[in-house]
């Protein structure tokens, strides 16, 4: 029983080994005010943290920088910013180029509960300002923190409005950096040479208007529900590089054992890295269900490392099957060194044990995931995957 | 994990199998008398009974034969936090925003049985209530256990001496009742603290009693707290005695871990993660936290890919070539069945739905996931037991049925 499918994809994976072999580092700023629960969420997600634990976090000083390493290709270089005050206008002045030149992704955190919302604002504009002036390509996530704090009733106008806020806040002041580029634009290349020239003749065309190419993403998040694995979720989705390869294998895959949904997880945060549905898994009226599944197994994690007394991070379990009776079956396995996969498909033992062996087969044709280093991990990896075929 | 006493008090009487239908018997009660005791107990149950039917009048459906719950305890020790967080599923963090209770609060649960939750507003005593008189027999008539909550953090003198006093109360009229003490809210107290406010409370109540003449009353002790899973085993402590039977059920998950090498088996309340009963293995409180947690991890599973209906082409597909064979035929098991393997020393864990509330849940020993197939089978025989075993001890004929239970053709 092999996979029908993954065979044509192995052209593609061939291809996609080549660009693979680098580490790819991605540079995070986690930024926000003191106190809105940036070092909070990092702990969550990224060392498995309990939300209740967080409660013994202090306060971060000046920048906590650290390398979480994200499926064996992607290094995250989080820059957790302390955000009192004095640090963030530290940030602005002194340390602004060192800060916000080579930006992948800014995330910015806003307390929902903030007496001084027009002050908050002033802070986030200039950071987009600075941001705008150094990486011109970074992407924008705005996290509307702390929503468990807001009537469960009230919430989405709550956040409607504020993202509203938000976004109106940010063409602003795109508009006002478009605006002082003439006189900005020398010292603007002497720091950053290479991906000014790319961009400078298109912003130039058009300096007044918001420029739209700012690439903002909000959302309402919590601590204590799924919420924050979503945000999260889709943060690391455009970080992950070549998804599009892991996407159509995942298909392919999916088609080959008649499932109805893949989710593949990364290891230790269990944020969905990839997913599949079938036309019918289409049909699962939880829209929520993918953070939600990263939300259930990291507190399973927990259970786990607390009955066992092994720490946190470590691997908690390596296969799960649940059947369903004649609704549905579905398992999650360790699947590369670096993932996890849950499969949900329709009942049935025979298309059941089928499903797991073909899984288990299909383990080669994802080892990339574990990159940089191709030479030794394919051939090991392949010979234990092959194996349950036999 | 809750005390040693509460522990032997409640297994000695239900290891015996044969009891009465309320494994507590006061003790220097000789068997004789307490056979006609129980006699006397169905008859007027059964009273009961015909006059609900006959006059449908409001208090009708409460005094059905179904085992209560009555929570009791000073204001603000905790009973409708309790109550939400065991019983609706409430976070116990949003336990903080509960309204103070003005009356008793009824509340019926239809689980795998049927009982009904009284929660009484701690600021009335019903016993010395110059407004108003209660009645008696219909509050204490049909009772499983008076629940009473203690405050651990506050100065429980008080509280204690309402407890005796009402122990005094009771014990005249209803001997029989089971009375838990919950020393609630130990989150936060260090374990040796705890311990010394549970002898301090078990002294100063037992000592009063004695004073009075009453001795060996039917008093048992939990520490208990809403924030982690004590809440949850002390109430299973407390249904467990008010199971009938509940020893030949023990043997039945004995003997299921004893041929499958089990560790350790519960049998869970999928709803309220109560578990009516378990191996007779020591109980430890880290296996609990675990198998309850995974029930959890199921319940949601089954919420998110199995709450909703899949289409008539998806199953037209699955039937058709080159299965062809009914969906149903298809399956192995027509109830939820699940295993997890821990990555620690490779030990699983399984689950088996028994019936629409009540789910085995086990954590086998190390290396035996590969015999799953057999474990499956005798899993499956002893659900059968399981569901006859319930079949039989069903409310209506609590007198004779019970005695024709056969063992689980296990092994």
């Amino acid at each position: 029983m092999a996979v029908p499918g993954a065979g044509d994809s192995t052209a593609a994976s061939a291809a996609a080994h080549a660009q693979l072999k680098k580490v790819k580092k991605q540079k995070v700023l986690l930024m926000g005010k003191s106190g809105s629960g940036k070092s909070s969420m990092r702990s969550i997600i990224f060392s498995n943290y309990l939300a209740r634990d967080t409660r013994r976090l202090g306060a971060t000083i000046d920048i906590d920088l650290s390398h979480v390493k994200f499926l064996g290709n992607l290094t995250l270089n989080l820059w957790d910013c302390g955000g009192q005050e004095a640090f963030m206008e530290n940030y602005l002045s002194q340390q602004r180029a060192h800060v916000f030149s080579n930006v992948g992704v800014l995330i910015y955190v806003f307390d929902i509960e903030s007496r001084d919302v027009e002050r908050d604002l002033a802070t986030y504009v200039n950071i987009i300002s600075a941001l705008v002036q150094y990486s011109r390509e970074a992407k924008v996530f705005v996290l509307i923190h702390k929503m468990d704090l807001i009537q469960p009733m009230m919430r989405e106008d709550v956040f409607d409005q504020r993202a509203a806020l938000v976004r109106r806040k940010t063409a602003e002041a795109v508009a006002i950096v478009h605006k002082q580029k003439p006189e900005q634009s020398q010292q603007q290349q002497q720091q950053q040479q290479q991906q000014q020239q790319q961009q400078q003749p298109s912003q130039q065309g058009t300096p007044t208007t918001p420029d739209p190419s700012i690439n903002l993403q909000l959302f309402a998040t919590s601590i204590w529900d799924q919420s924050l694995y979503k945000a999260w979720a889709s943060i690391i989705h455009d970080l992950v590089p070549n998804l599009g390869v892991i996407e159509t294998q995942l298909a392919s895959l999916g088609l080959a054992i008649d499932a109805d949904e893949i989710l593949l997880f990364e290891r230790t945060s269990f944020l969905v890295v990839s997913k599949w549905t079938s036309p019918e898994g289409e049909h699962n009226p939880y829209g929520d269900r993918f953070e939600r599944m990263s939300n259930i197994l990291k507190s399973w994690k927990h259970t786990c490392s607390k009955y066992t007394g092994t720490p946190r991070n470590a691997e908690q379990f390596s296969d799960f099957e649940y059947k369903m009776g004649a609704t549905f079956s579905m398992f999650a396995t360790k699947f590369t060194t670096n993932t996890y996969i849950l499969v949900c498909m329709p009942p049935g033992e025979a298309r059941f044990n089928s499903a797991k062996l073909n899984v288990a087969a299909a383990r080669p044709w994802f080892k990339f995931l574990d990159g940089p280093v191709v030479p030794p991990q394919p051939a090991a990896g392949g010979a234990s995957g092959a194996t349950p075929e036999n | 994990m809750s005390s040693a006493a509460s522990a032997e008090d409640g297994d000695v009487p239900a290891d015996t199998g044969s009891g009465p239908p309320r494994p507590r018997p006061v003790r220097y009660i000789s068997a004789a008398a307490l056979n006609l005791h129980r006699v006397y107990e169905q008859n007027r149950q059964r009273l009961q009974k015909q006059d609900g039917a006959k006059a449908p009048d409001p208090t009708a459906p409460q005094t059905k034969g179904k085992p209560r719950l009555l929570l009791m305890g000073q204001r603000r020790s905790g009973k409708s936090s309790i109550s939400s967080v065991v019983f609706h599923k409430l976070p116990p963090s949003e336990t903080l925003f509960l309204e103070s209770t003005a009356r008793i609060q009824k509340d019926s649960l239809s689980s795998f049985m049927e009982f009904q939750v009284w929660d009484f507003p701690g600021q009335i005593d019903i016993f010395d209530n110059p407004n108003f008189t209660f009645d008696m027999d219909a509050i204490f008539g049909e009772i499983g256990a008076l629940i009473w909550v203690i405050d651990a953090q506050d100065d429980y003198l008080e509280a204690v001496a309402r407890l005796n006093s009402t122990i005094l109360h009771l014990h005249r009229s209803y001997p029989h009742i089971n009375i838990e003490v919950f020393i609630h809210k130990v989150d936060g107290l260090s374990d040796d603290y705890r311990l010394d406010i549970q002898r301090d409370v078990t002294i100063h109540i037992q000592d009063e009693l004695s004073d009075q003449g009453v001795e060996n009353a039917p008093v048992n002790f939990h520490l208990t707290s809403i924030y982690n899973h004590s809440i949850f085993e002390a109430f299973s402590k407390v249904i467990q005695k008010l199971i009938p039977r509940l020893g030949q059920l023990e043997a039945m998950l004995t003997n299921l871990c004893r041929t499958c090498r089990f560790e350790k088996a519960y049998l869970f309340d999928v709803n309220t993660k109560i578990y009516i009963a378990t191996d007779s293995t020591p109980e430890d409180m880290a296996s609990y936290e675990i198998c309850s947690d995974y029930v959890d991890v199921i319940i949601d599973f089954t919420e998110v890919y199995g709450s909703w209906p899949r289409s008539e082409q998806w199953r037209d597909k699955l039937q058709g070539e080159p299965w062809a064979q009914p969906l149903d035929e298809q399956v192995a098991c027509e109830w939820a069945e699940s295993g997890m393997v821990l990555a620690d020393a490779r030990r699983p864990i399984m689950l088996r739905e028994v019936d629409r509330f009540l789910a085995l849940v086990a954590i086998m020993k190390e290396g035996s996931y590969d015999k799953m197939p057999q474990i499956n089978m005798n899993v499956d025989v002893v659900v059968k037991g399981l569901t006859e075993f319930f079949e039989i001890t069903k409310p209506k004929d609590v007198g004779g049925g019970a005695q024709g239970l056969a063992s689980p053709g296990l092994v």
